[in-house]
This record gives structure tokens, C-alpha cells and sequence, in this order.
């Protein structure tokens, strides 16, 4: 009898595992670990064949190459790589879960200058999507508000958690303005042409933009009348927190680093930057890191190079600018081709460790959690994966294992429950 | 007596012609037929039958005689226009002349409106032959004379709105006179377009496609009534049927649909008299082919505001060309024997006419096709020759008097006689005063130097080199001068009357202190244009017109490019056949056909492309595309099975190209998933450069987008009024659909008299195995419906397309024999996607159905290859297998595997060449070839782009420079994306 109740409970908890379809988040790291092997690829443009990796309490202790001792458990790894684990920016992951169920998107709040309203509380860390990010190698994110003008505040997560408290690594960190375009789209319903025609607004847009950035930098924090959304602000002018600008066109981008910085905002960064490479110059000497849109993109003027989108961030970064993908254009279910962004640039001659930079550390940098993420370091977490094969072409992309802060972390999924369910019903035939 | 009464008619020579059973009584009612003659004149009888030294007898509002030797009769007012010119005035045969244009009705429902809003009429509010213009017309004395201002005596009208618009008229532009004078013709033509009326909301048709299937179906249907088939009364159909004799005029618009609107009318023996869209010139040779009289506007676009560079930037070498080459349309028209007239429409403003039609001059356009353009031609074409359009014996006497030849920049045009009634423009007795004169006033000797046209001159007034501002005005003989001294800073006026004879002229003038004196200028010289120089100059400065390209867009070929014979020299070859992958090997291509695959293999005299560590593929084969359309869904109607995309295909979209080089040669482009039974597909090949027609695969398979879930039961937007709105009623709309169909193809069949149905003939189709269907599918119980509704009539479903839950039902799919089509990782945009897995193609390969990987997406579709790695990684999937998926699986989804979708001998050479594994995120396609046809070459795109930088760079100089000269300008326009997918209404 005891044990038909082990047994009904065991098939309980198993099929409540399937209906809910998320995956239970993993238990802190008790045992030291060591992989071997594996070629390692640091994210700092560096690699170590045949390496030695050893993490303890969710931290590298040890990294190099064979000479390293073995701690702890042994995971052989012999042929396959080890990756730090992917960081997907500028994203409304566990914001949106269906896009077209309004009732499960929670990423753009109504308003054009509302700094204050923050994703964290909004993020759902049992995102189905979210959960599907990892058999991919992608494992942080910074989950960003959507629409408006400034949209709102930001925060980074990693991608295995109970709640958006322990999801978080961290809060607040940026706030977004989506900066106005000088071009708008034509109103053919009152009878203008179709096309993009410049937009008349624009000056005045740019004027409503700094008086709210003046007024947010002359507001007192300790101002009897509150006002949450210059408060909010306060940070980008003593760079406690960052601005993610995002402008396509070189007007704009022009106009917006130069604006911000006139107006005392310290630290700034670029987000699309579909133009940038046509200032490089400028934005070098600004010290502007850009977050360049995603690679797997269409040309946006018909006269453009059919593979501009595939070779901007490699122009960007041979012109000396620091440099990390984004996908804010996509929807949320891509971010996990975002290793595959990457690997398209090596197509157009980037090598591979500097593209994979662009989705690791050179991110971290610019999101500023560089001092524990971003590149396999010792005393950096030990957030990392190991593929198969070459995680930046689809093929090989292959995860086998994967560990947040040294957790290993569940590979499965929604999708990889109903693939191994169907595959169970026609072997029964 | 008898000389009062002379004297009488003499003054009131152009009096009512009088309407014998019309009572008067605000004065006497007196006759006038007294005839008027315009001796010594050089008259154009037509624009190439010139008389010199003639005359003109004109007599109650008709031509009586034009000839050398005319006997004038006694009582004739004779007009002697020495040295001066006589052309039959214009006709514009397109105009809305008179009638409103209606207001767009406003008040948008909840839900669109799917009826129509009238009852005893056609069942579409956009059809309305049974409208006559007539009855909304309302002459407009200012908008007429605007008309005469350009030489315009005649125009033809009609209500601008609808597909079918009813009937239009003719009107003389005679302001004297009322409209029962004017009206030459009260029932003139029946127009029609593919515009929608704005006076209906009612949303069939939502597309081109549409709107063309609705005429079409309208002659149908008329046909059926016109033998007395149909017991109700429908009015529209009977106004469509009893106007057939008139002239049919189709407002087409652009080079396209002036094809589109030609291949509806071959269908019903229609020669429409089609308006075009002023871009004829990119695709002549179809124009031409069309065989059809044109009415061609001249609103040439004027030149972009290009002094901002940032804004420049954002304009596509397309727009830019359409401004350089657009003016020489009339030219190469009428190089090629087209016939055509000339319209004001779509000019903002008639005054924009001559200016325009200069500039066709200085773009080559022959002066006197021209003339016959404005005269004989829309004359003809309205099959109103005996009345107006030349000068013969009894048309109207709709004449212009000019100063000189007609369209010289001298020339003046004096008077626009409409019916015998004149109109004076310019006053043709005002002497020409231009000169330089002397002028003593005050102790001064000014000069005067009178300049520019005769008829408005201008003015410069000077002692020595310095020059005084100054204005002059001239009318009725009158001349005022005023001018400010500014050496002593005083002002002067003056005003003289010009003497008839003489060449000096003498007045009053005003001097500073307020004191009047007389004044006299004396003649010393002939007149000093100070312009003159410049003007010369830019006579003789022919534009340059850059050059046309295929298609004429960015990325154009400026040479169609020809097949070839080529040798793959030590290639990677993917055969996608059972010989798998083959390393060093060589393939032959001849005659746009792979003729041979081996090693070592002798290239004759075909060109060897060395491959040593590339790959060889065929060319990917993307089952669902939207790209190279005008429009992808005709959301109308739940059914719109009678449209399809053949009808719209655009061969000038750039994502071609970029398909191209992202190695995809074949495409399906499907309808959109807006209703359970949409449209027609088009299967094309992407042979950049060539005409829409020539994408289309010869003897393509037939096929036919169907849709189920979300998309047509219209969950995700606003409309809750067209059935079906849940699962349950998408499976009984297509039982209802299916059994109309049989019914109506078994009444075909037995020989009984039926009515002509596109829909239905469609739907016949696809129950009698002769087209196949592609469905947009999402989650497995409407997969398995649409497979038991399908085996209920005894046909099989061809293709699920999307089949995101395939892998729910693969074993049933495998028993039903139908391919699956999907994507390799996209879920969660949707309700119904929320169990999709990028395992799926794998799960239903497997499971033995045929699968592929497609794009719907045109930035997907050129990274297919990486789409179909993925399936290497979801599932296993072998990499030979997984090539498949984009390539012979594909094609042969689409019943195209016996022509392409592998590398094997006999097939179609559409091959391309990959820089590394063509499954490897890293490869680049570096050559696409199509039958031989290189259609795209990295090294060819590397010059591609350097060339259109610097005709990019020459266009904006010209533009600069069109500006600094005075030339209009428009602010910058950039083009985005149109990026159609399933779900674009359009």
C-alpha cells in the first residue's frame, strides 16, 4: 500500500511537472565542480583548448589548462566548448507571454515620459517563453520596457528562478527613451502618400524630451511635492544608472548623444544604431558603446546593402566602438536565436571569439555587470554552458549541460516535453 | 432700315443661337446668322494639314469653310489675323470637369461592413454603372476658364469614383452658353477603375486582386442577365448591359494595371481606353503590346529638396530617376506608335499643363504629336471626330489664335474661340511696345528698356549703369511705369496711352512733389533681354537622362542578363538526389539545363567557375512567401477563392534580390490567411529583370491558399459579424462551399445553360484534383477536420502550411498523403502556436510526411538554408535531409520536382554557389543562377552598389541644381519595408 502511494505520488508529481511545464529552478551549488577538456571560449576574445574549469558556490575558482587540479565532480567534456552564458539586452522577456493575448502582455504602459514604471515587478519568472531561452545558451536578460517616449526602467535577470526577486542581479539598472524619428509615416487614410516624409514634429518632440530631462535634473530629491518620475531620472546625471537610447538614423543619433550629453546625462547607450556606422568618428569620441539591432534583420531603405544588417556590427567594431546585439524589434520567442545573430557575422568576415564578445562579455561591459558576468573568469560567476559543438551555428548548438550562478539548471522545456511525449506515442505504434 | 439692322447683328454678332420653341421675355427675341471670317491666317486644319495665308468661315458655332480661296459672304465679319496662326483647340478626355468628387463616408462601424448597402442593384456598393454624370453636373465658369487659359475648348467628364462609374460627358468649355449648347454628348463612355467608391464601406474588395476578380465577375454576371436568366431586377447590370456601345475608358493608373486593365478587357473583347499612370516609358514593350489607345497625365514628379543631406540620404534611386526620366514618357510613347492623348488629370491644377508639356519638349517630344495628342487623337478615341478635334467642314468652331507657332516659348496665345464664341487670353491687338526708350523728366534723361514676353513685359529703367527699381503694367492699350529714382531717393508714376501707329509714346507722369507734367519716350533702339542670354542656353541645353535599368529600381540590371553555359569546376555538389553529396565534382550547365554532374568533366566552350572548396546547391525552393506582391489578402469576403495572385505580382520588389542572394530561386507566393478559402497562388521564379509575367512558372501547378484558427474566425481584431467566428463554423463554411461547387460543376457538366462563376470554377477545380490546396494550419483538431472534409468530396489536401501541431497528427497526415510546410522555430505570437516546437519538422519526417521548411517572412526566406540547419539541431535530423527541406521537398510540395529542387541532369539550372556548407550559419551565397541565368553575383553586387552611389550622387546635383534655377521642390520621401506577411490586409 506504501508503495502504491510512492508510486501514484511520484506519477502525480511527474504530471504535474507536465501540465505546469515549467521547469522547477535548481538548488543552490553544494559540490564542487569540474569540467574538462572542452575547448573554453572566454568571451574576451580568447580560448583555452583542452581547459580545466573548476566552480565552487556558484563562482570560478580555477581556469586554464590541463595543469589545473580536478575538484569536486568531474564532467568530461572532451571535444565539446564551453561558453559563458548568453545575455540578451533590451528585451521584454516574462513581460509578453503570447503577443497576441492582450491579457498576457505587460511590456508598454500608456504615457510618453514614465521613467518611474519599472519591468521587474511585471516580469514573470515562470515564462514559458523565458524557460525556452536556455537550451540555446541564452541565460541573462535585461528586460526593458516598451513604447512611449521614455519608456520606463529596466532591470537584469538571470533565467532560472522562483520570483522576480531572486531573479534579479540587477535592479533599476537603465532607463530607455525611444528618441523621436525626423521621418514619419505618411497618413494615407487623409489621403498622403504611403511613404516616410519627414516628420514636421520633430523639433518640437525633441524640445518636449529635454525640458523633461532639465526638469528631471533640477528636481530635488527631498522635494516635499513628489514626483516619482524626475526622481527616477536622478540617477543618469550622477551615472548611478544608464540611459539606452534607441535611434536608427545618424540625425537622430547625432541629436540624441548630443543633446543628452548637453543636458548631463553620463552615461549613455546607443540602441539600433542602424546608421551608426556612418559616424563612427563621433560616437568614438563621445565613448559610445551601441547595442546594434539584431543581424537577422532586413535592409530598411530598398538602396541598402542587401547584407548591411549582417555586417553593421563588425563595421562598428572595426571602428573601434564597443559593441553588443540586441533584438528590442523582434518578438521575445527569437531572443533565443541570439547566438545565431552573432554567428552570422563571422559569415561576413568578424572572427568567431569577437563575435562572440558581441553576446557575452562586450554586453556585460555595456550593461555594466561585467564584474561577475559576461566572460569565463576566475572569480566571475559561474553562469556558463557547455554545447555539443560551435553554439553560434544552428547546427552544433547543442547544450548538454548549463549553470547559473553554478546551479545547473534544467535543459528542458515546454517544447522539449511535447517533442519527447509525441515521439513516445508513435513508438508505441 | 436694312443698314440698322446690319449694324445691329454686326454688334451683337455672337448672340444665343437661338432655340425656336424656347418663349423670351427679358428682351426681344432677334436671330443672328451672320457668318464670321478669319482671313490670312496660317490655319491648322489638323495638326498636319496646315493652310498658309487662309481663311476661316465660321457661322453659328460650326466650321462652314477653311481653305485658301474662301468666298466670303456678304454678311460676314471678317477678322484679318495677319502673320497670326489658327489650331483646333484641345481636348482633355479625362477630367472630373464639373462634378463633385463625393465625400468619403466616415463612422467606422464595430465590425467591417461585409453587404452591400442598396437592394436592386449589382451586390457590390463599387459598382454603379446605372450612375450618369450628367446627372451631378454643374458647369463651373472659373474651373472652364482655367481650362481655356491652357487652350483647352473641350472636355469629357464624369464622377470619379467607384470600379464601375456609370457614364460621363462631353462638355464645350462655352461659358456664353448654356448646357443645352455645351453638352455635346450627355452619355459619353462608361468608366471604370480598381479604386473603391468612397461613398460605401463595404469591404469587398479590400485588394487589387480583388477588384479585378469583381469586374470580371461583373461582365459574368452581366452576360447571364442579358439572357434573361435572372427572375430579380438589377439595375446596375442592366445600365453595364445597355451602355455596351459606348466607349469604355479604364482609369488604370500606373504601368501595371494598365496590363491588368488590358487583360480583363481581352477576356470580354473590351478595347478599354486605358488612363495611364505617366511611368508607360519602364515598360514600353508591354505597353505597346497591349495594342490599346491611351489617355496619359503629365504630372511629372517634381525634383526632391536635396539640401539636407541627412534627410537625402533616405531617398531611393527609384524616386529620384522617376523625376530625371518620368518627362519623357510622351516621347517614347510616340516613339513607339502609341496612340495616346493627353490629360490634365492628376495635375493639381490645369495652369501646370504647358509649363509640363515644355518640359516633354525638351525631352524630345515632338511638337506636332503633341498637337494630335490634344486634338485628333482624343477626338478619335472618344469617336467624337466629326465634331471636334480638327477644323474640317461642320465641327465646332473650337479654334485657338496665336501669335505664332504653337508651343514656342514666343508664342502667345491670344484668343480660345469655344463654339463660335471668343474668349480672349491674351489681347491679340495690343501692340508690341518692347524697345529701348528715352525719357526726359526732371532734368534727367532716364532709359527705359521694355523686355521679356510682348504680351506681359517688363520693365528696367536706368541713367548710365546704374539701374532704378521700376514696375510696368500694360493692358488695353494702357501702359502705367512707375520708378524710383534712388539717387535722389524720389518717386515717379506715369501713365500713357500707346498709339496705335508710331513707335514713340507719350502720357502724364507724377512727379515727387506731387506736380503733373506731360512726357514723352522716344524709341531708340530694339529691346535688350536682359535673360536673353541665359535663355538661349538652356534651350540648348538638353537634359540628361540617366538610364532605364531591369526592373528600373536600385539594384537594376542596366542589360537584361542572358543565359550562359558554365562548368562548375571541383564543387561540394549537394545532389538533394539519392548520390547524396558529392565531393570535387563538376556540373555542366547548358542551355539553362544541368546537363552533366561527374569529374573531370570537359567545359566545351561553356565559362569555368573554379568551386575548389565551395558548395553547389540547387537553388532553395520556399513553399509560403508574401514578397514581389501588390497585395496578399482579399479579406472581403470569407471566401475569395476568384481572386489570385498571378494578377498582382511585382517584379520590381527588392527583397527579390535579396531573396537571390540568400540563394532561394523559387517561390510560392500564397494569399494571405485572412479567410478559409483565399486566393490563387502565383509560383515564380526570381529572375530579376524581368516582366511580372515572365516570373510566373509555364504551365504552373495550380494552387490555392486555404486558412484555419485564429486568422479567419478573426480573433485578434475588431469584426464579429462574418461567419465563421469559432472552429465549428470553419468546417461548415467549407462543406457549404464544396457542395455549391459540386453542384455547380455537375450542372456544367450535363450541358445546361449556367452562370459563369469564378469562385465556383475554382472550386470545382480543386475537387476534380485539378488544383491543389496549401492551408495555413495551427492546431491539430482543425488539421484533422479540414483532412476528413477533404475525404468526404474525394479529394486529398496537398499542402498544411505553417502545421505548427503537425507533429500532434503526423501518423493521420501520413495516412491522408499530405506534405507539411512549417517553420523551423516560431511559436508564442499566438494563442494557437502555444504548443508549437521547432521538433515538429522532424517528428513529421519521421513519421513519413513530406516536409519543408518555409519562410512567410521576407527576411527569413534569404536565410532558409539556416532555417533548415536548425532542424539538425531540433530533432537529429540528418544534414542530407535537412537540405531537403529546402529545396526537393519543397518542390515537390508544389509539383515542381520534375523541373527543379536538386542537381540532377535535365533539371533546370537554378544553382547556387555557397562560400562554405550551405547548412553552416557562416555560408554566403556568392552566384544564383537561374536556367543558366546568373541573377545574382557577389562581385556584381560589389559594382551594383558603387553605381548607384554615383548616379545617386549626379541625380542630387541635377536636383541642386533644379533648385538654385527656381525649379519646385518636395521634401524628401523614404520608402520602408512593405514586409507582408500572413496577416497584412491589404
Amino acid at each position: 500500500m506504501k508503495t502504491v502511494k510512492k508510486i501514484i505520488g511520484a506519477i502525480v508529481v511527474l504530471v504535474g511537472l507536465q501540465t505546469m511545464a515549467q521547469q522547477t529552478p535548481a538548488a543552490v551549488q553544494t559540490e564542487i565542480l569540474t569540467i574538462t577538456g572542452a575547448t573554453a571560449h572566454l568571451g574576451n576574445g580568447a580560448t583555452i583548448e583542452n581547459s580545466v574549469l573548476v566552480f565552487e558556490n556558484g563562482k570560478i575558482i580555477a581556469l586554464g589548462d590541463k595543469a589545473i587540479p580536478i575538484q569536486g565532480r568531474e564532467i568530461k567534456a572532451a571535444g565539446k566548448h564551453i561558453y559563458p552564458g548568453f545575455i540578451a539586452p533590451a528585451k521584454a522577456l516574462g513581460l509578453i507571454e503570447v503577443n497576441a493575448v492582450r491579457a498576457s502582455n505587460d511590456d508598454d504602459e500608456i504615457g510618453d515620459f514614465i521613467p518611474n514604471v519599472r519591468s521587474l515587478i511585471a516580469y514573470n519568472a515562470e515564462s514559458k517563453v523565458v524557460e525556452s531561452m536556455r537550451p540555446n545558451g541564452v541565460l541573462l536578460g535585461q528586460i526593458a520596457p516598451q513604447g512611449g517616449r521614455i519608456s520606463g526602467t529596466s532591470s537584469i535577470v538571470q533565467f532560472d528562478a522562483w520570483n522576480w526577486e531572486d531573479a534579479a542581479i540587477k535592479v533599476d539598472d537603465g532607463i530607455h527613451l525611444r528618441w523621436p524619428s525626423s521621418f514619419r509615416r505618411g497618413r494615407w487614410w487623409i489621403g498622403e502618400p504611403r511613404g516616410l516624409q519627414p516628420n514636421k514634429k520633430y523639433p518640437e518632440q525633441l524640445d518636449e524630451l529635454k525640458t523633461f530631462i532639465a526638469n528631471s535634473k533640477a528636481y530635488a530629491s527631498d522635494s516635499a511635492s513628489k514626483n516619482e518620475g524626475f526622481n527616477e531620472m536622478k540617477g543618469l546625471f550622477t551615472g548611478s544608472k544608464k540611459l539606452y537610447v534607441y535611434a536608427d538614423g545618424e540625425k537622430e543619433i547625432i541629436d540624441a548623444i548630443t543633446s543628452l550629453k548637453e543636458n548631463g546625462v553620463v552615461s549613455i547607450v546607443l540602441v539600433g544604431g542602424y546608421e551608426a556606422h556612418k559616424i563612427i568618428p563621433f560616437l568614438k569620441q563621445n565613448n559610445i558603446p551601441v547595442l546594434v539591432q539584431h543581424t537577422h534583420s532586413l535592409p530598411s531603405k530598398p538602396d541598402d546593402d542587401y547584407d548591411l544588417p549582417y555586417k553593421l556590427p563588425k563595421l562598428l567594431t572595426d571602428g573601434g566602438l564597443l559593441v553588443g546585439l540586441e533584438n528590442s524589434g523582434t518578438s521575445n520567442f527569437q531572443t533565443r536565436n541570439l547566438p545565431f545573430y552573432a554567428g552570422q557575422i563571422v559569415g561576413q568576415g568578424m572572427d568567431k571569439e569577437e563575435a562572440l564578445q558581441l553576446i557575452t562579455g562586450n554586453t556585460a561591459k555595456i550593461l555594466g555587470i561585467d564584474g561577475s558576468y559576461g566572460t569565463l573568469e576566475v572569480g566571475k560567476s559561474a553562469t556558463l554552458f557547455i554545447s555539443e559543438g560551435d553554439a553560434l551555428d544552428m547546427r552544433t548548438n547543442i547544450l548538454t549541460h548549463a549553470f547559473i550562478d553554478g546551479r545547473e539548471i534544467s535543459l528542458e522545456t515546454h517544447q522539449t516535453e511535447l517533442w519527447k511525449r509525441y515521439e513516445e506515442k508513435y513508438s508505441r505504434d | 432700315m436694312r443698314r440698322t439692322t446690319l449694324l445691329l447683328l454686326l454688334f451683337c454678332t455672337f448672340q444665343a443661337i437661338s432655340q425656336d420653341y424656347f418663349p423670351k421675355n427679358d428682351a426681344l427675341k432677334e436671330e443672328n446668322n451672320n457668318f464670321t471670317a478669319f482671313t490670312n491666317a496660317t490655319i491648322y486644319v489638323t495638326p498636319s494639314e496646315k493652310i498658309s495665308n487662309g481663311t476661316l468661315l465660321i457661322q453659328n458655332g460650326k466650321v462652314v469653310q477653311t481653305g485658301k480661296s474662301v468666298r466670303i459672304p456678304e454678311n460676314a465679319v471678317v477678322i484679318d489675323l495677319e502673320g497670326k496662326y489658327i489650331y483646333p483647340s484641345f481636348i482633355d478626355a479625362y477630367t472630373g470637369f464639373g462634378i463633385e468628387k463625393p465625400k468619403r463616408k466616415t463612422g467606422q462601424g464595430r465590425s467591417p461592413q461585409y453587404e452591400a448597402s442598396r437592394e436592386g442593384f449589382y451586390w457590390n456598393d463599387h459598382i454603379m454603372p446605372e450612375q450618369n454624370g450628367i446627372d451631378s453636373f454643374k458647369y463651373n465658369n472659373t474651373s472652364a476658364e482655367a481650362f481655356r487659359k491652357e487652350g483647352f475648348g473641350v472636355v469629357g467628364t464624369h464622377k470619379m469614383d467607384g470600379i464601375a462609374r456609370g457614364t460621363g460627358l462631353l462638355v464645350a468649355l462655352n461659358n456664353d452658353l448654356g448646357d443645352a449648347d455645351r453638352i455635346i454628348e450627355d452619355a459619353l463612355g462608361q468608366y471604370f477603375s480598381f479604386s473603391k467608391s468612397v461613398t460605401s464601406r463595404q469591404s469587398y474588395p479590400g485588394s487589387l486582386m480583388g477588384a479585378m476578380a469583381l469586374l470580371r465577375q461583373m461582365h459574368y454576371d452581366a452576360d447571364w442577365y442579358s439572357k434573361g436568366n435572372v427572375r430579380t431586377k438589377d439595375r446596375s447590370l442592366e445600365a453595364l448591359i445597355a451602355n455596351r456601345g459606348l466607349v469604355s475608358f479604364f482609369e488604370a493608373n500606373d504601368k501595371g494595371n494598365n496590363l491588368r486593365a488590358d487583360k480583363i478587357g481581352d477576356l470580354f473583347n473590351l478595347d478599354y481606353v486605358i488612363v495611364g499612370g505617366g511611368d508607360e516609358y519602364e515598360a514600353i514593350e508591354s505597353i505597346k503590346a497591349t495594342n490599346a489607345s491611351y489617355i496619359i497625365p503629365i504630372n511629372f514628379p517634381v525634383a526632391y529638396d536635396v539640401s539636407d543631406p541627412y534627410l537625402t540620404s533616405n531617398i531611393s534611386l527609384e524616386d529620384m530617376r522617376a523625376w530625371n526620366q518620368a518627362p519623357m514618357n510622351p516621347k517614347v510613347l510616340s516613339d513607339n506608335d502609341i496612340s495616346f492623348s493627353l490629360t490634365t488629370y492628376k495635375l493639381k491644377k490645369p495652369a501646370e499643363f504647358t509649363k509640363n508639356l515644355k518640359k516633354a519638349f525638351e525631352y524630345g517630344f515632338d511638337k506636332t504629336k503633341a498637337l494630335e495628342s490634344l486634338t485628333t487623337v482624343p477626338a478619335e478615341l472618344l469617336g467624337k471626330s466629326d465634331k471636334i478635334g480638327s477644323l474640317k467642314e461642320g465641327r465646332y468652331a473650337n479654334f485657338l489664335i496665336t501669335s505664332g507657332v504653337l508651343f514656342e516659348d514666343e508664342t502667345v496665345l491670344y484668343e480660345n474661340w469655344v463654339q463660335g464664341n471668343k474668349n480672349v487670353i491674351n489681347d491679340k491687338d495690343q501692340k508690341d511696345i518692347r524697345g529701348i526708350y528715352e525719357m526726359a523728366i526732371g532734368g534727367k534723361t532716364y532709359a527705359l528698356n521694355i523686355n521679356g514676353k510682348a504680351a506681359k513685359p517688363k520693365s528696367n529703367v536706368s541713367i548710365g549703369d546704374t539701374k532704378f527699381p521700376s514696375k510696368l503694367s500694360y493692358a488695353k492699350n494702357w501702359l502705367t511705369l512707375s520708378f524710383k529714382d534712388e539717387a535722389v531717393s524720389e518717386s515717379y508714376r506715369s501713365v500713357s496711352i500707346i498709339p496705335k501707329e508710331g513707335s514713340d509714346f507719350s502720357g502724364k507722369i507724377v512727379l515727387p512733389n506731387g506736380m503733373e507734367t506731360g512726357f514723352t519716350a522716344l524709341k531708340t533702339g530694339d529691346a535688350d533681354d536682359d535673360d536673353k542670354g541665359s535663355k538661349e542656353k538652356k534651350k540648348k541645353e538638353k537634359p540628361e537622362i540617366v538610364p532605364i535599368t531591369y526592373p528600373n529600381v536600385g539594384y537594376g540590371f542596366s542589360e537584361k542578363p542572358k543565359t550562359q553555359d558554365f562548368l562548375f569546376k571541383n564543387a561540394t555538389v549537394w545532389t538533394g538526389e539519392s548520390a547524396g553529396v558529392l565531393e570535387e565534382t563538376d556540373v555542366l550547365v547548358k542551355n539553362g539545363m544541368i546537363t552533366k554532374v561527374g569529374k573531370n568533366l570537359n567545359s566545351g566552350s561553356a565559362l569555368v567557375i573554379d568551386a575548389t572548396g565551395k558548395h553547389l546547391t540547387s537553388g532553395i525552393v520556399d513553399e509560403h512567401s508574401h514578397i514581389a506582391a501588390l497585395s496578399i489578402n482579399e479579406g472581403g469576403h470569407n471566401s475569395s477563392a476568384e481572386v489570385s495572385i498571378e494578377d498582382v505580382v511585382d517584379h520590381e520588389d527588392v527583397d527579390i534580390y535579396r531573396n537571390l542572394a540568400g540563394g532561394v530561386t523559387s517561390i510560392q507566393i500564397l494569399h494571405g490567411s485572412a479567410n478559409p478559402i483565399g486566393g490563387q497562388s502565383a509560383i515564380i521564379k526570381l529572375k530579376w529583370g524581368e516582366s511580372a509575367d515572365q516570373l510566373i512558372y509555364n504551365n504552373s501547378p495550380k494552387f490555392i491558399k486555404f486558412a484555419l484558427g485564429e486568422n479567419v474566425k478573426q480573433s485578434n481584431w475588431q469584426s464579429f459579424n462574418r461567419f465563421p467566428q469559432t472552429r465549428m463554423g470553419v468546417e461548415q463554411l467549407y462543406v457549404n462551399y464544396f457542395n455549391r461547387a459540386r453542384t455547380y460543376d455537375t450542372k456544367k457538366k450535363s450541358g445546361q445553360p449556367y452562370r459563369y462563376d469564378e469562385e465556383m470554377e475554382v472550386l470545382a477545380q480543386i475537387l476534380n484534383g485539378e488544383r491543389f490546396i496549401s492551408c495555413h494550419s495551427y492546431v491539430q483538431s482543425e488539421i484533422n477536420m479540414l483532412m476528413k472534409v477533404a475525404e468526404r468530396f474525394d479529394f486529398r489536401v496537398n499542402t498544411f502550411t505553417h502545421i505548427l501541431e503537425g507533429y500532434k497528427v503526423a501518423d493521420k497526415m501520413r495516412e491522408h498523403g499530405v506534405g507539411a510546410s512549417t517553420f523551423s522555430d516560431w511559436w508564442a505570437y499566438k494563442y494557437e502556436v502555444n504548443d508549437a516546437i521547432p521538433y515538429n519538422a522532424a517528428i513529421m519526417s519521421k513519421q513519413g510526411v513530406t516536409v519543408a521548411i518555409n519562410s512567410d517572412d521576407g527576411e527569413m526566406s534569404r536565410r532558409l538554408n539556416q532555417e533548415a540547419a536548425k532542424t539538425v539541431k531540433y530533432g537529429g535530423m540528418s544534414e542530407e535531409e535537412a537540405w531537403k527541406m529546402v529545396t526537393i521537398n519543397p518542390a515537390k510540395l508544389l509539383h515542381i520536382d520534375d523541373r527543379v529542387g536538386s542537381i540532377k541532369e535535365g533539371k533546370d539550372a537554378d544553382l547556387v554557389l555557397w562560400s562554405d556548407h550551405p547548412l553552416s550559419v557562416y555560408a554566403v551565397a556568392e552566384k544564383t543562377m537561374i536556367e543558366g541565368v546568373v541573377y545574382f553575383d557577389k562581385e556584381q553586387d560589389a559594382q551594383h552598389r558603387i553605381a548607384m552611389k554615383e548616379e545617386k550622387n549626379n541625380l542630387i546635383k541635377m536636383m541642386l541644381k533644379e533648385k538654385s534655377g527656381g525649379g519646385k521642390t518636395k521634401p524628401p520621401m523614404k520608402r520602408g519595408n512593405k514586409n507582408f506577411d500572413c496577416e497584412t490586409i491589404n
